[in-house]
Protein backbone atom coordinates (compact mmCIF):
# COMPACT_ATOMS: atom_id res chain seq x y z
CA UNK A 1 0.00 0.00 0.00
CA UNK A 2 1.62 3.25 -0.99
CA UNK A 3 0.91 6.70 0.35
CA UNK A 4 1.60 9.56 -1.99
CA UNK A 5 3.84 12.50 -1.23
CA UNK A 6 0.77 14.68 -1.72
CA UNK A 7 -1.16 12.78 0.95
CA UNK A 8 1.75 12.98 3.38
CA UNK A 9 2.06 16.73 2.91
CA UNK A 10 -1.71 17.20 3.30
CA UNK A 11 -1.78 15.11 6.47
CA UNK A 12 1.21 16.97 7.91
CA UNK A 13 -0.71 20.22 7.48
CA UNK A 14 -3.76 18.76 9.24
CA UNK A 15 -1.54 17.50 12.07
CA UNK A 16 0.33 20.81 12.26
CA UNK A 17 3.72 19.12 12.06
CA UNK A 18 6.39 20.70 9.88
CA UNK A 19 8.10 18.24 7.56
CA UNK A 20 11.45 18.80 5.89
CA UNK A 21 12.05 17.63 2.33
CA UNK A 22 14.54 14.96 3.37
CA UNK A 23 12.06 13.34 5.77
CA UNK A 24 9.53 12.59 3.02
CA UNK A 25 11.12 9.48 1.37
CA UNK A 26 11.50 7.69 4.70
CA UNK A 27 7.94 8.62 5.65
CA UNK A 28 6.64 7.37 2.29
CA UNK A 29 8.32 4.06 3.07
CA UNK A 30 7.39 3.77 6.78
CA UNK A 31 3.82 4.97 6.42
CA UNK A 32 3.40 2.77 3.36
CA UNK A 33 4.48 -0.27 5.39
CA UNK A 34 2.09 0.61 8.21
CA UNK A 35 -0.80 1.08 5.81
CA UNK A 36 -0.01 -2.27 4.17
CA UNK A 37 -0.27 -3.87 7.61
CA UNK A 38 -3.55 -2.10 8.18
CA UNK A 39 -4.94 -3.14 4.79
CA UNK A 40 -5.51 -6.62 6.24
CA UNK A 41 -8.69 -5.15 7.69
CA UNK A 42 -10.32 -4.88 4.28
CA UNK A 43 -10.53 -8.69 4.09
CA UNK A 44 -12.69 -8.89 7.20
CA UNK A 45 -16.45 -9.41 6.80
CA UNK A 46 -18.01 -6.64 8.86
CA UNK A 47 -21.48 -6.44 7.29
CA UNK A 48 -24.09 -5.72 9.96
CA UNK A 49 -21.43 -5.23 12.65
CA UNK A 50 -21.77 -2.17 14.89
CA UNK A 51 -18.55 -0.23 15.48
CA UNK A 52 -17.16 -0.56 19.02
CA UNK A 53 -15.99 2.77 20.38
CA UNK A 54 -15.73 1.85 24.04
CA UNK A 55 -15.00 -1.59 25.56
CA UNK A 56 -17.74 -1.26 28.15
CA UNK A 57 -20.22 0.42 25.75
CA UNK A 58 -20.41 3.18 28.33
CA UNK A 59 -22.09 6.52 27.80
CA UNK A 60 -21.06 9.92 29.06
CA UNK A 61 -21.99 10.34 32.72
CA UNK A 62 -23.75 13.56 33.61
CA UNK A 63 -23.65 15.55 36.83
CA UNK A 64 -25.68 18.32 38.41
CA UNK A 65 -25.06 21.78 36.96
CA UNK A 66 -23.39 23.11 40.11
CA UNK A 67 -20.07 24.89 40.57
CA UNK A 68 -17.63 22.47 42.18
CA UNK A 69 -14.21 23.51 40.87
CA UNK A 70 -12.08 26.43 42.06
CA UNK A 71 -10.24 28.92 39.89
CA UNK A 72 -6.60 27.86 39.70
CA UNK A 73 -5.53 29.98 36.75
CA UNK A 74 -2.40 31.29 38.45
CA UNK A 75 -1.11 27.81 39.24
CA UNK A 76 -1.90 26.57 35.74
CA UNK A 77 -0.38 29.58 33.99
CA UNK A 78 2.77 29.53 36.10
CA UNK A 79 4.15 26.83 33.78
CA UNK A 80 3.15 28.51 30.51
CA UNK A 81 5.83 29.76 28.07
CA UNK A 82 4.33 33.27 27.82
CA UNK A 83 1.39 34.91 29.54
CA UNK A 84 0.08 38.40 30.23
CA UNK A 85 -2.92 39.54 32.24
CA UNK A 86 -4.19 35.98 32.53
CA UNK A 87 -3.96 35.43 28.78
CA UNK A 88 -1.62 33.11 26.84
CA UNK A 89 0.65 34.95 24.41
CA UNK A 90 1.20 33.69 20.87
CA UNK A 91 2.70 35.33 17.75
CA UNK A 92 0.48 37.99 16.20
CA UNK A 93 -2.29 36.50 14.09
CA UNK A 94 -3.92 39.62 12.61
CA UNK A 95 -1.83 42.49 11.34
CA UNK B 1 16.31 -5.37 52.01
CA UNK B 2 16.27 -4.61 48.29
CA UNK B 3 15.47 -8.25 47.50
CA UNK B 4 12.31 -8.17 49.61
CA UNK B 5 8.82 -7.82 48.22
CA UNK B 6 6.39 -5.06 49.17
CA UNK B 7 4.58 -7.48 51.47
CA UNK B 8 7.85 -8.42 53.19
CA UNK B 9 9.03 -4.80 53.47
CA UNK B 10 5.68 -3.83 54.96
CA UNK B 11 6.15 -6.48 57.66
CA UNK B 12 9.75 -5.34 58.32
CA UNK B 13 8.53 -1.78 58.80
CA UNK B 14 5.69 -2.92 61.01
CA UNK B 15 8.04 -4.94 63.23
CA UNK B 16 10.19 -1.89 63.77
CA UNK B 17 13.32 -3.69 62.53
CA UNK B 18 13.90 -0.89 60.05
CA UNK B 19 12.53 2.61 59.65
CA UNK B 20 11.17 4.01 56.39
CA UNK B 21 13.94 6.61 56.45
CA UNK B 22 16.59 3.84 56.56
CA UNK B 23 14.80 1.76 53.94
CA UNK B 24 14.31 4.70 51.60
CA UNK B 25 17.95 5.71 52.01
CA UNK B 26 19.02 2.18 51.09
CA UNK B 27 17.00 2.17 47.87
CA UNK B 28 18.06 5.70 46.91
CA UNK B 29 21.72 4.73 47.38
CA UNK B 30 21.16 1.66 45.22
CA UNK B 31 19.63 3.77 42.46
CA UNK B 32 22.55 6.19 42.62
CA UNK B 33 25.08 3.37 42.44
CA UNK B 34 23.41 1.15 39.85
CA UNK B 35 21.00 3.00 37.60
CA UNK B 36 23.69 4.38 35.29
CA UNK B 37 23.78 0.99 33.57
CA UNK B 38 20.01 0.72 33.13
CA UNK B 39 18.82 4.33 32.81
CA UNK B 40 15.50 3.20 34.30
CA UNK B 41 14.78 6.51 36.09
CA UNK B 42 14.18 9.89 34.44
CA UNK B 43 13.80 11.74 37.75
CA UNK B 44 14.85 10.61 41.21
CA UNK B 45 12.97 12.54 43.88
CA UNK B 46 15.51 12.19 46.68
CA UNK B 47 14.41 15.10 48.90
CA UNK B 48 10.69 14.41 48.54
CA UNK B 49 11.27 10.71 49.23
CA UNK B 50 13.25 11.35 52.43
CA UNK B 51 10.59 13.80 53.62
CA UNK B 52 7.81 11.30 52.84
CA UNK B 53 9.77 8.56 54.62
CA UNK B 54 10.12 10.71 57.72
CA UNK B 55 6.40 11.49 57.66
CA UNK B 56 5.67 7.77 57.28
CA UNK B 57 7.78 6.91 60.34
CA UNK B 58 5.86 9.58 62.28
CA UNK B 59 2.54 8.10 61.16
CA UNK B 60 3.72 4.69 62.34
CA UNK B 61 4.80 6.09 65.72
CA UNK B 62 1.32 7.60 66.07
CA UNK B 63 -0.25 4.20 65.43
CA UNK B 64 -1.71 5.27 62.08
CA UNK B 65 0.30 3.09 59.69
CA UNK B 66 -1.31 1.04 56.94
CA UNK B 67 0.20 -1.71 54.76
CA UNK B 68 1.79 0.78 52.33
CA UNK B 69 3.01 3.33 54.89
CA UNK B 70 6.68 3.99 54.32
CA UNK B 71 7.11 1.45 51.51
CA UNK B 72 9.25 2.72 48.59
CA UNK B 73 7.99 2.47 44.99
CA UNK B 74 8.15 4.45 41.74
CA UNK B 75 5.73 5.96 39.21
CA UNK B 76 5.99 5.54 35.45
CA UNK B 77 6.68 9.06 34.16
CA UNK B 78 3.20 9.19 32.61
CA UNK B 79 1.39 9.86 35.89
CA UNK B 80 1.21 13.52 36.84
CA UNK B 81 2.97 14.23 40.13
CA UNK B 82 2.30 17.65 41.61
CA UNK B 83 5.46 19.77 41.62
CA UNK B 84 7.60 16.98 40.16
CA UNK B 85 8.64 16.78 36.50
CA UNK B 86 6.37 14.55 34.40
CA UNK B 87 7.80 14.06 30.93
CA UNK B 88 6.07 11.07 29.28
CA UNK B 89 9.57 10.30 27.99
CA UNK B 90 9.34 13.24 25.57
CA UNK B 91 11.21 16.44 24.76
CA UNK B 92 7.74 17.99 24.42
CA UNK B 93 7.26 17.68 28.19
CA UNK B 94 10.87 17.73 29.37
CA UNK B 95 10.15 20.97 31.24
CA UNK B 96 6.59 20.10 32.33
CA UNK B 97 5.92 20.28 36.08
CA UNK B 98 2.27 19.44 36.68
CA UNK B 99 0.31 21.57 39.14
CA UNK B 100 -1.74 18.58 40.21
CA UNK B 101 -1.59 14.87 41.07
CA UNK B 102 -3.06 12.09 38.98
CA UNK B 103 -5.66 10.12 40.92
CA UNK B 104 -3.24 7.16 40.97
CA UNK B 105 -0.57 9.47 42.42
CA UNK B 106 -2.97 10.82 45.04
CA UNK B 107 -4.03 7.31 46.02
CA UNK B 108 -0.45 6.18 46.72
CA UNK B 109 0.20 9.40 48.61
CA UNK B 110 -2.85 8.81 50.78
CA UNK B 111 -1.66 5.25 51.42
CA UNK B 112 1.61 6.64 52.80
CA UNK B 113 3.86 5.04 50.20
CA UNK B 114 7.21 6.68 49.42
CA UNK B 115 7.78 7.58 45.76
CA UNK B 116 11.47 7.38 44.83
CA UNK B 117 11.07 8.88 41.36
CA UNK B 118 9.66 8.71 37.83
CA UNK B 119 10.60 5.84 35.59
CA UNK B 120 11.70 5.95 31.97
CA UNK B 121 9.33 4.97 29.17
CA UNK B 122 8.85 4.98 25.41
CA UNK B 123 7.83 8.46 24.31
CA UNK B 124 4.12 9.05 24.99
CA UNK B 125 3.82 5.31 25.69
CA UNK B 126 4.34 4.45 22.02
CA UNK B 127 6.75 1.59 21.79
CA UNK B 128 7.70 -1.93 22.81
CA UNK B 129 11.38 -1.54 23.62
CA UNK B 130 11.91 1.72 25.56
CA UNK B 131 14.24 2.86 22.75
CA UNK B 132 12.21 5.92 21.78
CA UNK B 133 12.56 7.88 25.03
CA UNK B 134 13.99 11.40 24.71
CA UNK B 135 15.97 10.52 27.86
CA UNK B 136 17.79 7.60 26.27
CA UNK B 137 17.01 3.90 26.06
CA UNK B 138 16.57 1.66 29.07
CA UNK B 139 18.83 -1.41 29.28
CA UNK B 140 17.44 -4.70 30.52
CA UNK B 141 19.34 -6.01 33.60
CA UNK B 142 19.09 -9.47 31.99
CA UNK B 143 21.82 -10.03 29.42
CA UNK B 144 24.17 -7.37 30.82
CA UNK B 145 26.44 -9.97 32.36
CA UNK B 146 27.15 -11.25 28.83
CA UNK B 147 27.94 -7.71 27.74
CA UNK B 148 24.67 -7.50 25.78
CA UNK B 149 22.49 -4.43 25.89
CA UNK B 150 19.02 -5.85 25.52
CA UNK B 151 15.72 -4.05 25.61
CA UNK B 152 13.53 -4.26 28.71
CA UNK B 153 10.41 -4.06 26.54
CA UNK B 154 8.07 -1.10 26.44
CA UNK B 155 6.54 1.22 26.91
CA UNK B 156 6.87 0.63 30.68
CA UNK B 157 10.52 -0.40 30.27
CA UNK B 158 11.85 1.80 33.06
CA UNK B 159 9.42 0.43 35.66
CA UNK B 160 10.17 -3.15 34.60
CA UNK B 161 13.95 -2.76 34.57
CA UNK B 162 14.02 -0.92 37.90
CA UNK B 163 12.10 -3.73 39.56
CA UNK B 164 14.20 -6.47 37.92
CA UNK B 165 17.36 -4.67 39.06
CA UNK B 166 15.98 -4.42 42.61
CA UNK B 167 16.14 -0.62 42.56
CA UNK B 168 12.52 -0.47 43.70
CA UNK B 169 10.14 -3.27 44.78
CA UNK B 170 7.13 -2.03 42.78
CA UNK B 171 6.20 0.58 40.19
CA UNK B 172 3.11 1.87 38.48
CA UNK B 173 2.84 1.37 34.74
CA UNK B 174 0.37 1.65 31.84
CA UNK B 175 -0.74 -0.71 29.09
CA UNK B 176 -2.35 0.34 25.82
CA UNK B 177 -1.24 -2.51 23.53
CA UNK B 178 0.86 -4.61 25.89
CA UNK B 179 3.04 -2.03 27.63
CA UNK B 180 2.83 -3.66 31.06
CA UNK B 181 2.72 -7.32 30.06
CA UNK B 182 5.47 -7.31 27.45
CA UNK B 183 8.15 -5.55 29.56
CA UNK B 184 7.12 -7.65 32.57
CA UNK B 185 7.77 -10.78 30.49
CA UNK B 186 11.11 -9.56 29.11
CA UNK B 187 12.34 -8.53 32.57
CA UNK B 188 11.12 -11.57 34.48
CA UNK B 189 8.64 -9.74 36.71
CA UNK B 190 4.87 -9.86 37.29
CA UNK B 191 2.54 -7.28 35.76
CA UNK B 192 -1.20 -6.75 35.49
CA UNK B 193 -3.31 -4.68 33.09
CA UNK B 194 -6.72 -4.32 34.74
CA UNK B 195 -10.09 -4.19 32.97
CA UNK B 196 -10.57 -0.95 31.05
CA UNK B 197 -12.11 1.53 33.48
CA UNK B 198 -10.89 -0.22 36.65
CA UNK B 199 -8.11 2.33 37.32
CA UNK B 200 -8.67 6.06 36.88
CA UNK B 201 -7.01 7.76 33.93
CA UNK B 202 -7.27 11.22 35.49
CA UNK B 203 -3.79 12.75 35.35
CA UNK B 204 -2.41 9.84 33.30
CA UNK B 205 -1.04 11.43 30.13
CA UNK B 206 -3.28 10.17 27.35
CA UNK B 207 -2.14 8.16 24.34
CA UNK B 208 -5.24 6.26 23.14
CA UNK B 209 -8.22 6.97 25.33
CA UNK B 210 -10.27 3.83 24.63
CA UNK B 211 -7.26 1.56 25.17
CA UNK B 212 -5.05 3.14 27.88
CA UNK B 213 -5.14 1.55 31.30
CA UNK B 214 -2.99 2.11 34.38
CA UNK B 215 -1.75 -1.02 36.11
CA UNK B 216 0.74 -2.71 38.37
CA UNK B 217 4.28 -4.10 38.23
CA UNK B 218 6.20 -5.88 40.98
CA UNK B 219 8.00 -9.19 41.40
CA UNK B 220 5.10 -11.13 42.89
CA UNK B 221 1.37 -11.54 42.28
CA UNK B 222 0.76 -10.69 45.94
CA UNK B 223 2.51 -7.33 45.49
CA UNK B 224 0.46 -6.65 42.37
CA UNK B 225 -2.68 -7.30 44.47
CA UNK B 226 -1.46 -4.85 47.11
CA UNK B 227 -0.88 -2.25 44.39
CA UNK B 228 -4.25 -2.80 42.74
CA UNK B 229 -5.97 -2.27 46.10
CA UNK B 230 -4.53 1.26 46.03
CA UNK B 231 -5.05 2.00 42.33
CA UNK B 232 -8.49 0.59 41.55
CA UNK B 233 -11.75 2.40 42.07
CA UNK B 234 -14.40 4.70 40.63
CA UNK B 235 -13.22 8.25 40.00
CA UNK B 236 -15.74 10.96 39.10
CA UNK B 237 -12.90 12.90 37.46
CA UNK B 238 -12.50 10.16 34.81
CA UNK B 239 -15.59 9.92 32.66
CA UNK B 240 -14.62 6.39 31.57
CA UNK B 241 -14.11 5.15 35.11
CA UNK B 242 -16.12 2.05 36.02
CA UNK B 243 -18.54 2.57 38.90
CA UNK B 244 -17.95 -0.77 40.54
CA UNK B 245 -16.90 -1.80 44.03
CA UNK B 246 -13.26 -2.76 44.56
CA UNK B 247 -12.71 -6.09 46.35
CA UNK B 248 -9.67 -6.71 48.55
CA UNK B 249 -7.48 -8.36 45.90
CA UNK B 250 -5.30 -9.98 48.58
CA UNK B 251 -8.23 -11.76 50.26
CA UNK B 252 -8.66 -14.40 47.56
CA UNK B 253 -5.01 -15.07 46.63
CA UNK B 254 -5.06 -18.44 48.38
CA UNK B 255 -8.27 -19.86 46.95
CA UNK B 256 -7.52 -23.35 45.58
CA UNK B 257 -7.41 -23.59 41.80
CA UNK B 258 -9.14 -26.95 41.56
CA UNK B 259 -11.69 -26.79 38.77
CA UNK B 260 -10.25 -23.69 37.11
CA UNK B 261 -11.06 -24.00 33.40
CA UNK B 262 -8.19 -22.80 31.20
CA UNK B 263 -8.56 -22.13 27.49
CA UNK B 264 -5.60 -22.05 25.09
CA UNK B 265 -6.53 -20.00 22.00
CA UNK B 266 -5.33 -22.02 19.04
CA UNK B 267 -4.49 -18.86 17.09
CA UNK B 268 -1.79 -18.10 19.69
CA UNK B 269 -0.24 -21.56 19.33
CA UNK B 270 0.08 -21.63 15.56
CA UNK B 271 3.14 -22.88 13.67
CA UNK B 272 4.41 -19.27 13.76
CA UNK B 273 5.17 -19.75 17.49
CA UNK B 274 8.78 -20.78 18.16
CA UNK B 275 9.09 -24.32 19.55
CA UNK B 276 11.17 -23.14 22.52
CA UNK B 277 8.59 -20.51 23.51
CA UNK B 278 5.77 -23.00 23.06
CA UNK B 279 7.57 -25.48 25.29
CA UNK B 280 8.03 -22.92 28.09
CA UNK B 281 4.39 -21.84 27.96
CA UNK B 282 2.99 -25.39 27.83
CA UNK B 283 5.22 -26.38 30.81
CA UNK B 284 3.73 -23.51 32.75
CA UNK B 285 0.22 -24.61 31.82
CA UNK B 286 1.10 -28.14 33.05
CA UNK B 287 1.78 -26.68 36.51
CA UNK B 288 -1.77 -25.39 36.50
CA UNK B 289 -3.06 -28.84 35.62
CA UNK B 290 -1.13 -30.23 38.61
CA UNK B 291 -2.92 -27.65 40.75
CA UNK B 292 -6.26 -29.02 39.58
CA UNK B 293 -7.10 -26.89 36.56
CA UNK B 294 -8.49 -28.32 33.32
CA UNK B 295 -7.23 -27.24 29.92
CA UNK B 296 -8.93 -27.14 26.53
CA UNK B 297 -8.35 -25.53 23.18
CA UNK B 298 -10.52 -22.53 22.32
CA UNK B 299 -10.58 -20.14 19.40
CA UNK B 300 -10.31 -16.37 18.93
CA UNK B 301 -11.09 -16.38 15.21
CA UNK B 302 -10.39 -12.68 14.63
CA UNK B 303 -7.13 -12.57 16.62
CA UNK B 304 -5.05 -12.18 13.48
CA UNK B 305 -6.78 -8.85 12.71
CA UNK B 306 -5.92 -7.37 16.09
CA UNK B 307 -2.65 -5.70 15.14
CA UNK B 308 -4.17 -4.13 12.04
CA UNK B 309 -7.18 -2.84 13.98
CA UNK B 310 -4.97 -1.49 16.76
CA UNK B 311 -2.62 0.35 14.40
CA UNK B 312 -5.58 2.27 13.06
CA UNK B 313 -7.42 2.94 16.32
CA UNK B 314 -4.46 3.76 18.56
CA UNK B 315 -2.75 6.22 16.19
CA UNK B 316 -6.13 7.82 15.39
CA UNK B 317 -6.85 8.41 19.07
CA UNK B 318 -3.25 9.51 19.63
CA UNK B 319 -3.51 12.10 16.87
CA UNK B 320 -6.48 13.60 18.73
CA UNK B 321 -4.90 13.40 22.19
CA UNK B 322 -1.55 14.83 21.14
CA UNK B 323 -3.09 17.81 19.37
CA UNK B 324 -3.02 19.61 22.71
CA UNK B 325 0.77 19.94 22.50
CA UNK B 326 1.10 23.24 20.68
CA UNK B 327 3.63 25.33 22.62
CA UNK B 328 0.95 27.62 24.03
CA UNK B 329 -0.02 26.52 27.54
CA UNK B 330 2.78 24.21 28.74
CA UNK B 331 5.71 22.16 27.56
CA UNK B 332 8.14 22.77 24.75
CA UNK B 333 7.92 25.83 22.53
CA UNK B 334 10.10 26.40 19.46
CA UNK B 335 12.37 29.44 19.40
CA UNK B 336 11.38 32.62 17.56
CA UNK B 337 8.08 31.48 16.06
CA UNK B 338 7.38 33.63 13.00
CA UNK B 339 3.62 33.27 13.16
CA UNK B 340 1.00 31.09 14.85
CA UNK B 341 1.27 28.31 12.30
CA UNK B 342 5.04 28.30 12.62
CA UNK B 343 4.63 28.06 16.40
CA UNK B 344 2.46 24.98 16.05
CA UNK B 345 4.27 23.20 13.23
CA UNK B 346 7.81 23.75 14.47
CA UNK B 347 7.01 23.13 18.15
CA UNK B 348 5.49 19.80 17.19
CA UNK B 349 8.20 18.91 14.65
CA UNK B 350 10.94 19.62 17.19
CA UNK B 351 9.19 18.42 20.34
CA UNK B 352 8.01 15.00 19.14
CA UNK B 353 10.27 12.06 18.27
CA UNK B 354 10.06 9.97 15.10
CA UNK B 355 7.71 7.22 16.25
CA UNK B 356 5.26 9.69 17.76
CA UNK B 357 5.19 11.74 14.55
CA UNK B 358 4.67 8.60 12.45
CA UNK B 359 1.70 7.58 14.56
CA UNK B 360 0.16 11.04 14.55
CA UNK B 361 0.45 11.13 10.75
CA UNK B 362 -1.06 7.63 10.32
CA UNK B 363 -3.83 8.50 12.73
CA UNK B 364 -4.61 11.80 11.05
CA UNK B 365 -4.71 10.02 7.69
CA UNK B 366 -7.07 7.33 9.02
CA UNK B 367 -9.47 9.96 10.34
CA UNK B 368 -9.34 12.29 7.36
CA UNK B 369 -12.18 12.79 4.92
CA UNK B 370 -12.33 10.02 2.37
CA UNK B 371 -10.48 7.53 4.56
CA UNK B 372 -12.52 7.55 7.79
CA UNK B 373 -14.94 4.80 6.73
CA UNK B 374 -12.32 2.53 5.20
CA UNK B 375 -9.94 2.75 8.13
CA UNK B 376 -11.28 4.00 11.47
CA UNK B 377 -14.87 2.84 11.16
CA UNK B 378 -13.77 -0.50 9.70
CA UNK B 379 -11.30 -0.99 12.56
CA UNK B 380 -14.03 -0.23 15.10
CA UNK B 381 -16.22 -2.93 13.55
CA UNK B 382 -13.36 -5.45 13.63
CA UNK B 383 -12.87 -4.42 17.25
CA UNK B 384 -16.40 -5.54 18.08
CA UNK B 385 -15.72 -8.90 16.39
CA UNK B 386 -12.56 -9.30 18.50
CA UNK B 387 -14.47 -8.42 21.66
CA UNK B 388 -17.15 -10.95 20.77
CA UNK B 389 -14.47 -13.65 20.41
CA UNK B 390 -13.44 -13.10 24.05
CA UNK B 391 -17.04 -13.03 25.27
CA UNK B 392 -17.66 -16.33 23.49
CA UNK B 393 -14.46 -17.94 24.83
CA UNK B 394 -15.37 -16.99 28.40
CA UNK B 395 -18.63 -18.89 28.07
CA UNK B 396 -16.55 -22.08 27.93
CA UNK B 397 -13.56 -21.32 30.18
CA UNK B 398 -12.58 -19.11 33.13
CA UNK B 399 -9.21 -17.83 31.90
CA UNK B 400 -7.16 -17.93 28.70
CA UNK B 401 -3.43 -18.59 28.64
CA UNK B 402 -0.86 -17.85 25.97
CA UNK B 403 2.68 -16.61 25.40
CA UNK B 404 3.26 -12.92 26.08
CA UNK B 405 5.95 -12.31 23.45
CA UNK B 406 7.20 -14.18 20.36
CA UNK B 407 10.70 -14.39 21.89
CA UNK B 408 12.72 -13.13 24.88
CA UNK B 409 14.42 -9.74 25.11
CA UNK B 410 16.05 -8.71 21.83
CA UNK B 411 19.19 -6.61 21.49
CA UNK B 412 18.87 -2.81 21.29
CA UNK B 413 18.68 -1.61 17.70
CA UNK B 414 17.54 -4.96 16.33
CA UNK B 415 13.99 -3.91 15.46
CA UNK B 416 14.20 -0.16 14.98
CA UNK B 417 14.73 0.02 11.23
CA UNK B 418 11.14 -0.89 10.28
CA UNK B 419 8.25 0.23 12.50
CA UNK B 420 6.12 -2.76 11.51
CA UNK B 421 8.75 -5.26 12.79
CA UNK B 422 8.41 -3.63 16.22
CA UNK B 423 4.60 -3.66 16.01
CA UNK B 424 4.59 -7.46 15.56
CA UNK B 425 6.05 -7.76 19.12
CA UNK B 426 2.51 -7.07 20.33
CA UNK B 427 0.88 -10.01 18.54
CA UNK B 428 -0.21 -11.79 21.75
CA UNK B 429 -1.05 -8.80 23.89
CA UNK B 430 -2.94 -6.41 21.67
CA UNK B 431 -6.37 -8.10 21.30
CA UNK B 432 -6.78 -7.83 25.08
CA UNK B 433 -6.68 -4.02 24.92
CA UNK B 434 -9.15 -3.90 22.05
CA UNK B 435 -11.60 -5.99 24.08
CA UNK B 436 -10.83 -4.21 27.36
CA UNK B 437 -10.45 -7.42 29.39
CA UNK B 438 -7.83 -7.78 32.16
CA UNK B 439 -4.58 -9.74 31.67
CA UNK B 440 -1.34 -10.52 33.47
CA UNK B 441 2.18 -11.59 32.60
CA UNK B 442 3.75 -14.02 35.04
CA UNK B 443 7.40 -15.20 34.91
CA UNK B 444 7.28 -18.72 33.45
CA UNK B 445 10.79 -19.79 32.53
CA UNK B 446 13.90 -18.95 30.58
CA UNK B 447 15.15 -19.26 27.02
CA UNK B 448 18.93 -18.93 26.62
CA UNK B 449 19.14 -17.40 30.09
CA UNK B 450 16.52 -14.71 29.33
CA UNK B 451 13.13 -14.59 31.06
CA UNK B 452 9.84 -15.36 29.32
CA UNK B 453 6.30 -14.81 30.55
CA UNK B 454 2.97 -16.59 30.61
CA UNK B 455 -0.05 -14.45 29.75
CA UNK B 456 -3.22 -15.07 31.75
CA UNK B 457 -6.34 -13.34 30.38
CA UNK B 458 -9.52 -12.96 32.38
CA UNK B 459 -13.11 -11.91 31.89
CA UNK B 460 -14.20 -8.33 32.63
CA UNK B 461 -13.45 -7.27 36.23
CA UNK B 462 -11.99 -10.67 37.19
CA UNK B 463 -8.64 -9.29 38.39
CA UNK B 464 -9.04 -11.21 41.67
CA UNK B 465 -9.22 -14.49 39.78
CA UNK B 466 -6.11 -13.64 37.72
CA UNK B 467 -4.13 -12.65 40.82
CA UNK B 468 -5.24 -15.83 42.59
CA UNK B 469 -4.13 -17.96 39.64
CA UNK B 470 -0.79 -16.16 39.41
CA UNK B 471 -0.18 -16.37 43.17
CA UNK B 472 -0.87 -20.12 43.27
CA UNK B 473 1.54 -20.61 40.34
CA UNK B 474 4.18 -18.66 42.28
CA UNK B 475 3.76 -20.96 45.28
CA UNK B 476 4.90 -23.97 43.19
CA UNK B 477 7.45 -22.27 40.89
CA UNK B 478 10.31 -19.88 41.58
CA UNK B 479 10.80 -18.17 38.20
CA UNK B 480 9.70 -14.87 39.74
CA UNK B 481 12.48 -15.04 42.33
CA UNK B 482 15.36 -15.38 39.87
CA UNK B 483 17.86 -12.51 39.90
CA UNK B 484 19.78 -11.15 36.94
CA UNK B 485 23.55 -11.67 37.44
Amino acid sequence: MTISREDIEKVAVLARIRLDEEQIPELENDLGNILSLVDQLSAADTDNVEPLAHPLDAVQRLRADEVTETNQREAFQAIAPATEDGLYLVPRVIE
Amino acid sequence: MHNKSVAELSRELESGKISSVELTREFLDRIKAEDRQYNSFITVTEDHAMADAKAADEQRAAGKAGVWTGVPFAHKDIFCTNGVATTAGSKMLANFVPPYDATVTANFRAAGAVCLGKTNMDEFAMGSSNESSFFGPVTNPWGLSNGEKRVPGGSSGGSAAAIAARLVPAATATDTGGSIRQPAALCGITGLKPTYGRVSRYGMIAFASSLDQGGTMARTAEDNALMLNVMAGFDPKDSTSADRAVPDYTATLNEPLKGLRIGLPKEYFSDQLSPTMEQQVRSAVKEYEKLGATVKEVSLPHAKLAIAAYYVIAPAEASANLSRFDGVRYGYRCENPQDLNDLYTRTRAEGFGGEVKRRILVGTYALSAGYFDAYYLKAQKVRRLIQQDFINAFKEVDVLMSPVTPSPAFVQGEKTSDPVTMYLEDVFTIAVNLAGVPAMSVPAGFIDGLPVGLQIIGNYFEEARLLNAAHQFQQVTDWHQKLPQ
